[in-house]
């Protein structure tokens, strides 16, 4: 269901035209979303889109230059303390004490976090146990393994059961087993009740994990929707043209001009959305072999996230609206 | 080889079941945020080998150099050398105890933990407050052990207890002025190595061109009168005063007024670096 439609109320994170800069460079040019209490939404983008800006706004660590964003109906901005309060940031490295041991870390935060001493050692119990880390509870953290220090920053994040939870590129250098258990773990923490906003630079991820994709690019959002609304954009079926080596490539893509392709020169593959089915690949057969080009391979598939996120952030891809005929 | 893989599914009712925090006055947990900071911080010196060794040999390295190897040469007067010299070292030690708040403060900005704070509902100024404090703790150790060496050298010190009471307050006052002064520094700087730089640079000259290892008398005109008028001297001059018999003058006055000063300038700054720091 789309959120931008949902109430005010079933909304946990509402943004709304949010800018920045650093100094001149102008990094969000005015981006919305809205995220619905108990969803995920994923926001994709390639590096450098403006993902990790945008979490260190919505969880107060830095100031918009403009538009407006609440978080568990708090202004980011005039209720800054109230916002805190309702989340946990799981940042891109983790952010860990080395010094400290597990359970000192847990401990701390707890405290940070104004839960009672009670509630604080009885959470850390619980978290410790639930991440598999009571064996290494009492060693100091610098000891700990990668994989370890991911579990802990995850746990302290989560010591005062927010009900939002930011994670930035939760997954990014995991080995693809970790990768899967933690998608796993989202799922769950998402099934626990929690609203999650995680951003992430993978297609695949989004499809797995998210109920609505917002993709940005460059500081704006350049389309949003579930995966399958998102597939469906780019058109039915995608037909992957493998060029011999014996023909010119640049000769290739300019007999296609005017369809909507992807050319990718090092595996000399072009791309094409074949929006009318048979008739393009008619079309474009004959245009190819008019210009003497000859066809290695022909693969027809379903798109996939990745061809959206090609075809929408123009990565190295011409777009072209039109269509032939 | 990370490894994210739990043994036992996650239980993500108890897990996200809503806590109630707990309801306290402002102050109660600026309180509480210093002080949990000042724990982590003082963990840091405990566990991290090099401050340790630091916190104890340097001092008594510098007590045994100074005592025995230029000891014989600098005339100090009635004064015997070893009692000239212990309110030197003390300061000395002192100041360069203060270059751990602008080091470990530094490693703190760099590291993700300092954006993990800052995005929870607590204090902002406690961790500043809470590595100042670590300072002050591992500065006392220090004192100790400076005493201890300069007894082993030959200080004898005359001071009634009122007096060791004076040494000791305007020894933290001192402590915490140019621990708050290190925090600047530790916020300014963009890597650990300038922040050791920083430290060196400004402290070894400043302790130097003081009255610690020899009396300002001897020093060039320029030299003299910067020495004889800079607050690390007016210390020095109070403590070595109050222990030793040399005349007090104005110094502990100066002193204590340049403490409160430099603290007073200080304290907004760091606060403005702490919060502009993460705003950029
Ligand atoms: N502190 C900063 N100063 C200047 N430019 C920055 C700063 N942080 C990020 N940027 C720039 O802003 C853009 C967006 O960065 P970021 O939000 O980190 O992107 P993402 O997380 O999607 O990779 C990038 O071009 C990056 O170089
Ligand atoms: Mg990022």
């Amino acid at each position: 269901m789309d959120p931008r439609q949902s109430n005010a109320a079933d909304n946990a994170i509402v943004v709304r035209n949010l800018q920045k800069s650093y100094k001149d460079f102008k990094v969000l040019h005015g981006i919305d979303i809205t995220v619905r209490r108990g969803s995920i939404l994923a926001l994709l983008g390639p590096n450098g889109a403006g993902k990790t800006t945008t979490i260190r706004i919505l969880s107060t660590l830095l100031p918009p230059d403009g538009g407006e964003a609440q978080v568990n109906g708090f202004d980011v901005v005039n209720q800054a303390c109230d916002v805190r309060s309702s989340i946990g940031l799981t940042g891109q490295f983790a952010a860990v004490d080395e010094y400290l041991t597990g359970e000192e870390n847990l401990l701390m935060l707890g405290r940070l976090y104004r839960l009672s001493q009670a509630d604080t050692r009885r959470r850390t119990r619980e978290l410790l146990e639930q991440f598999d880390l009571v064996d290494a509870a009492r060693r100091p953290v610098r000891t700990y393994s990668g994989g370890m220090k991911r579990r802990l920053d995850l746990a302290m994040s989560l010591i005062a059961a927010p009900p939002i939870i930011f994670l930035d590129e939760p997954t990014t250098g995991l080995d693809p087993r970790s990768r899967l258990s933690m998608w796993n773990l989202i799922k769950e923490l998402a099934r626990g009740g929690a609203t999650i906003l995680l951003t992430t630079q993978y297609m695949d991820e989004a499809d797995f994990l998210a109920d609505w994709i917002v993709v940005i690019d460059e500081g704006k959002v350049i389309a949003e929707g579930d995966a399958n609304s998102l597939k469906s954009r780019v058109g039915a079926d995608h037909v992957d043209l493998t060029i011999s080596a014996d023909s010119n490539f640049a000769l290739a893509q300019q007999a296609v001009d005017g369809v909507q392709f992807q050319a990718n020169p090092e595996q000399r593959i072009l791309t094409i959305a074949a929006n009318d089915g048979v008739t393009t690949l008619r079309n474009i057969l004959r245009r190819l072999d008019e210009a003497q080009i000859e066809i290695e391979g022909l693969n027809m598939r379903r798109p996939t996230l990745d061809d959206v996120f090609l075809f929408l952030t123009d990565n190295g891809s011409h777009e072209h609206a039109k269509e032939i005929n | 080889m990370t490894e994210i893989t739990l043994r036992s599914p996650l239980q993500p009712d108890r897990l996200l079941a809503p806590i109630q925090p707990e309801r306290r006055s402002e102050m109660y947990w600026l309180i509480s945020d210093s002080w949990i900071m000042a724990k982590r911080s003082t963990m840091h010196i405990i566990r991290s080998m090099d401050q340790v060794l630091s916190l104890i040999l340097f001092p008594i390295m510098f007590m045994l150099l100074n005592r025995y190897v230029l000891g014989g040469a600098i005339d100090t007067g009635e004064v015997s050398y070893a009692n000239f010299l212990f309110a030197g070292i003390l300061i000395q030690s002192l100041a360069f105890g203060a270059n751990y708040t602008t080091i470990n403060l530094a490693v703190d900005m760099k590291e993700g933990i300092v954006d993990r704070f800052r995005s929870l509902p607590m204090s902002g100024s406690a961790l500043v407050i809470g590595h100042i404090a670590a300072d002050l703790v591992r500065n006392v150790i220090s004192g100790i052990i400076i005493i201890v060496a300069g007894f082993a050298v030959g200080f004898r010190p005359n001071a009634s207890l009122v007096e060791w009471l004076y040494v000791i307050g305007l020894s933290l006052l001192f402590t915490l002025s140019i621990s708050w002064l290190s925090a600047i520094l530790g916020l300014i700087v963009k890597s650990l190595e300038a922040a050791q730089w920083a430290g060196f640079v400004l402290i070894f000259p400043l302790t130097f061109v003081s009255s610690a290892f020899v009396p300002t008398e001897t020093m060039p005109r320029a030299i003299r009168t910067f020495a004889e008028n800079q607050p690390i001297t007016h210390t020095i001059n109070a403590i070595r005063a109050w222990l030793v018999g040399t005349p007090l003058e104005d110094s502990a006055l100066l002193s204590v007024v340049w403490s409160i000063a430099l603290i007073v300038i200080a304290v907004p700054i760091t606060n403005w670096l702490f919060r502009r720091h993460s705003t950029q």
